[in-house]
């Protein structure tokens, strides 16, 4: 069982790292990009015998006690067997 | 009168804050190692600058599950004294013990230099020897600087008086063009609620000594040794 955790910058805290990363795109020639934003991802692996739901449980708590600062940052989970 | 040091694997700046204690303000001061738990014995606890963990994940995030941050919740929850500087505010803010966060500065440089920060108010432990208004030049050093907090939580701070430093220009004017990582309302320090915790982007620990450009630091400790002495009477 596997769970990825997606972190993404809440809406209107700023970004200076993805606007960095804008700017270098429309360096290479990709002047119509309204926005990018910068996220972080994570990959959990459970062992053997673990359920969705224990995975997803899991995976909750870990993104909001760890992986994401809930003063800025949001996050979802997917779990895939 | 005791305080004690924090060191977190990372942390580069405890010995600079050891030093300062121990000869500039001529106090008794241990090191505590990020796994110990024992707190009872210290009046005010510094956590020091540096790369807690390498930053791994965000500056801060994981200082805070080191064993001694759940003591030193503890110990601030009994109104003893703490101190973070520069990772130590970052990791106050990710251990909820102070509001709000610091993101990359709004320029995306590491910034090193002396800057000027007025101080907002002589009521805290950390200012009572300072006068309101007051401009100390002190030097930051850091990656992720960059104050952030929801609006009710920037208006909470600034009607309990928790913001202690604002980022200013020489005279005291908190301008854009002093405020040296975007942060919001140009803060470089705050306090909890209670005044007990405070959090700080500059470094009064390197400027305690003349010979460092600046000895302004020096004012802070002292505000807070006041205060030491003020709890024990």
């Amino acid at each position: 069982m596997k769970a990825k955790v997606y972190v993404t910058l809440k809406k209107g805290v700023l970004d200076p790292q993805g606007k960095a990363i804008h700017h270098s795109a429309e360096l290479i020639g990709y002047s119509q990009i309204a926005d990018i934003r910068q996220g972080k991802y994570f990959e959990i692996s459970f062992n053997n015998g673990i359920g969705e739901a224990e995975a997803r449980e899991a995976a909750e708590r870990i993104g909001g006690d760890v992986l994401a600062n809930p003063v800025i940052e949001d996050f979802r989970v997917e779990v895939e067997g | 009168m005791k305080f004690g040091v924090i060191v977190f694997p990372g942390s580069n700046c405890d010995h600079d804050a050891y030093h300062v204690v121990s000869k500039n303000v001529g106090q008794p001061v241990d090191f505590i190692w990020h796994k110990e738990t024992d707190l009872s014995s210290y009046d005010a606890v510094i956590v020091p600058g540096g790369f807690s963990y390498g930053d791994y994940l965000r500056a801060g995030a994981l200082a805070r599950f080191s064993p001694v941050m759940r003591s030193l919740k503890d110990f601030a929850a009994d109104g003893k004294f703490v101190m973070g500087i520069c990772n130590g505010f970052q990791i106050l803010c990710e251990a909820g013990l102070l509001p709000g966060a610091l993101r990359r500065n709004a320029g995306l440089h590491f910034i090193c230099k002396h800057v000027n920060l007025r101080v907002e108010t002589s009521n805290s432990p950390f200012t009572r020897e300072i006068e309101a208004g007051r401009v100390l030049s002190l030097p930051i050093a850091h990656a992720e600087g960059n104050f952030t907090c929801d609006d009710e939580t920037y208006s909470s701070l600034e009607e309990n008086g928790q913001i202690i430093f604002r980022y200013s220009d020489e005279y005291g004017n908190v301008v854009e063009s002093a405020n040296a990582n975007g942060s919001r309302g140009n803060i470089a320090g705050i306090t909890n609620l209670d005044r007990n915790v405070l959090g700080m982007m500059p470094h009064p620990e390197r400027a305690c000594d003349d010979l460092l450009g600046s000895s302004d630091g020096c004012d802070i400790f002292r505000s807070l040794t006041r205060s030491i002495e003020a709890c024990a009477v």
